[in-house]
């Protein structure tokens, strides 16, 4: 895996009491600290087990908890994304872990399906309180079939909830908040955090799974972003300070459902706003976002809203190729400069 | 239960179920009743053959084709009847119609329309149970048009492998809507598919409903007993069109009235007459019964109220407990 360094957005501001971490292990942690504390919690998917799950983020804990409760499945996506709906309805509290968001495709009809109108469906008889965790994203020169970003395409359903956790906080704090959810929760975890380092808080648990933070704040321009483009947009946001821009920076951290109020509440007191989506712009999640602003903050506006997101193309191999195609540092400050100086050469 | 008094049951529930239906389809020419619908009228004899097998605590997962299973199951028929109107007192307050009829009471797990997507639930139940220690089985319900679907075949290798309690029950009819099994499988002997996933699998005939009390008592008593899943292929065969939609123009006349002379009901009524079990005058108890049942049920829908458009927005996600 190369190593693509990340900003990480909380590091100036850890406490001092704060344990030297990486989002992986912050993940695992998650986990086993859920194991421990709930034994209705069990994990299970492909290689979580005895590989040590394909990100290391479960390696240790088939040898802390056992087989039972560290499942490792066949490659049967459909099938064991069913059974963790199937076994949350009968009173377990199962963390579904698909190697990446990728292969998620296969379980799609479980999650769109069953697990997203069951509740509805039963008229409020049968909830499912299930988690799904996956990798997304792109950054490896993985090529066209590993390097999807689907969150917002699972962000359009009625059902579920949809998380990005972008920081060691929010790696740690929201797969306990995401357990105690009565209804099916999707962690999305960009492959490229799993190396991040920083300092987490050594009490760090739970944090809400209800609103977007504010990363950054500023005065002449909203950035809105989440999971793996947060470290670009920080750094985009580090760059216009510089050139004397001041970027406020919104880290959606739950995709659905939105909070639309953070966002508008920023935009109001900027007057622009920029989304960075890794996903292809058509049909997307920045779509949405976009749209909401239109919707909720036209007459605040002081320039169109504008988008950076992935080119349209399935992802091509060559590094270059790949670091074209994604959304970069670069374009986002270049955007922002011809917002905020529309008449420039 | 004495055999006899056994078989008069059997024979009531299949009657119950089979007139019930007959209603909904008159109902759904009056309008009653929209959307898909789906008759099981001509396979009645699985649903009441299995759930004799079955204790409370145990639990169905079921396809569209649902509503004799719900009424073996014990879900009161008004709320099964004004479930397929759509009213507020249905089984799913509404929100299902005809394909998804929900009963957390009874464990009745759907209800489920998308062809093969509800195995993987049922093995996820029956995972559940094992983990907590519940010695209860899991009775999963498909058509022979699932075997062909993916998740099929992954569901029962996970069940083998886990040894979940799962009692799998193949209501092979033949057909999914037009397709003849023979023209959507290379290999026909359905149970051979299961065996080959080393669960237990077998053949029965799914018109003599003794036959399948019988197979479903030896597969959930095994199962109780910890041998892992079984499958039954029930052999049998819709006497209606697909839904009320279809019009039927894929097999012939001649091979619906060959299957016809095989109906459950008649097939029962005869060696229950033969037992002197029955006579006319019982039968007629039991159609009289059982209209009044019905008529009560479809009062029941009729005067039902409609779910107010103000509170469409509930049940997309759990509602906080008051
Ligand atoms: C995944 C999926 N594909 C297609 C359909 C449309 N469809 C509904 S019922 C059906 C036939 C299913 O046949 P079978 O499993 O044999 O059950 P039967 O209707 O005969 O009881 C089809 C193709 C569907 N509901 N789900
Ligand atoms: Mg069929």
């Amino acid at each position: 895996m190369s190593i693509v360094t990340l900003a990480e957005p909380r590091a100036a501001a850890a406490a001092p009491q704060g344990i030297r971490t990486t989002y992986r292990d912050a993940v695992r942690e998650a986990v086993r600290s859920a194991m421990r504390s709930d034994p209705r919690v069990f994990l299970m998917g492909e290689d979580v087990g005895k590989y040590g799950g394909t990100y290391a983020v479960s390696r240790g804990l088939l040898e802390e908890f056992g087989p039972e409760r560290i499942r490792d499945t066949p490659l049967s996506e459909s099938a064991f994304v069913g059974l963790g709906i199937g076994a949350a309805l009968g009173g377990l509290r199962p963390i579904v872990e698909i190697m990446t968001v990728n292969f998620s495709l296969l379980a799609l009809d479980q999650i769109m399906n069953t697990a997203a109108t069951l509740l509805h469906m039963s008229g409020g008889q049968f909830n499912v309180p299930l988690v799904i965790r996956m990798a997304t994203g792109a950054g490896r020169q993985l090529a066209a079939q590993h390097s999807h970003s689907l969150e917002g395409w699972y962000a359009h359903i009625p059902g579920i909830r949809i998380l990005a956790p972008a920081t060691l906080e929010d790696a740690r704090g929201m797969l306990p908040s995401a357990l105690a959810d009565p209804d099916p929760v999707l962690i999305f975890e960009h492959a490229l955090l799993y190396n991040l380092e920083g300092e987490l808080d050594a009490g760090a648990g739970a944090v809400p799974i209800d609103r977007a933070a504010i990363r950054r704040e500023g005065h002449d321009v909203t950035l809105v972003t989440y999971g793996g483009t947060l470290g670009i947009t920080m750094t985009a946001a580090g760059q216009l300070a510089e050139a004397g821009v001041s970027a406020e920076v919104i880290d959606l951290r739950v995709l659905r459902p939105l909070d639309t109020g953070a966002i508008l509440d920023s935009v109001r007191k900027t007057h622009r706003a920029v989304v960075i989506d890794e996903g292809w712009r058509s049909g997307s999640l920045s779509a949405e976002v976009s749209a909401r602003i239109m919707e909720g903050a036209f007459y605040d506006l002081d320039a169109p809203v504008a988008r950076v997101c992935s080119a349209e193309v399935p992802m091509p191999y060559p590094r270059h190729l790949e670091q074209y195609a994604l959304p970069r540092a670069e374009v986002i400050v270049e955007t922002v400069q011809r917002m905020v100086n529309p008449h420039a050469a | 239960m004495s055999p006899t008094a056994n078989g008069v049951a059997l024979l009531r529930a299949m009657i119950r179920i089979r007139r019930f239906e007959e209603r909904c389809a008159e109902l759904y020419q009056e309008e009653k009743i929209r959307g898909f619908l789906h008759l099981y009228i001509g396979e009645e004899a699985i649903a009441v053959g299995v759930m004799q097998s079955l204790t409370p605590e145990d639990a169905i997962v079921a396809t569209y084709r649902e509503h004799g299973h719900a009424l073996a199951r014990g879900i009161d028929m008004n709320r099964v009847m004004a479930e397929m109107y759509g009213k507020a007192t249905g089984t799913s307050g509404g929100r299902g119609g005809s394909m998804h009829l929900f009963d957390a009471k009874t464990r009745f797990f759907g209800g489920n329309a998308i062809v093969g997507g509800h195995l993987p639930l049922a093995a996820g139940l029956a995972l559940a149970d094992r983990m907590q220690g519940r010695g209860v089985v899991t009775a999963c319900f498909f058509g022979d048009g699932a075997v062909a679907e993916g998740e099929f075949h992954e569901t029962l290798n996970l069940a083998a492998l886990w040894q979940l309690p799962v009692l799998f029950c193949c209501e092979n009819n033949r057909y999914a809507m037009g397709t003849a099994l023979e023209r959507a499988q290379s290999e026909t002997e359905l149970a051979l598919k299961a065996a080959s996933y080393r669960i237990p699998a077998w053949p029965v005939d799914g018109m003599d409903v003794v036959a399948v009390e019988g197979a479903a008592r030896r597969a959930t008593g095994a199962i109780r007993a910890g041998e892992g899943p079984h499958f039954i292929e029930f052999r049998t065969y819709r006497f209606r069109a697909h839904s009320m939609f279809d019009p039927d123009l894929y097999r012939s006349k001649g091979e619906v009235e060959t299957w016809r002379r095989r109906d459950p009901i008649t097939l029962l009524t005869d060696r229950l007459r033969g037992e002197g079990a029955v006579d006319d005058a019982a039968l007629e108890g039991i159609e009289r019964e059982v209209a009044a049942e019905i008529d009560a049920a479809a009062a029941f829908a009729e005067s039902s109220e409609w779910e107010p458009v103000e509170t469409l927005a509930r049940h997309v996600t759990s509602e906080a407990p008051s």
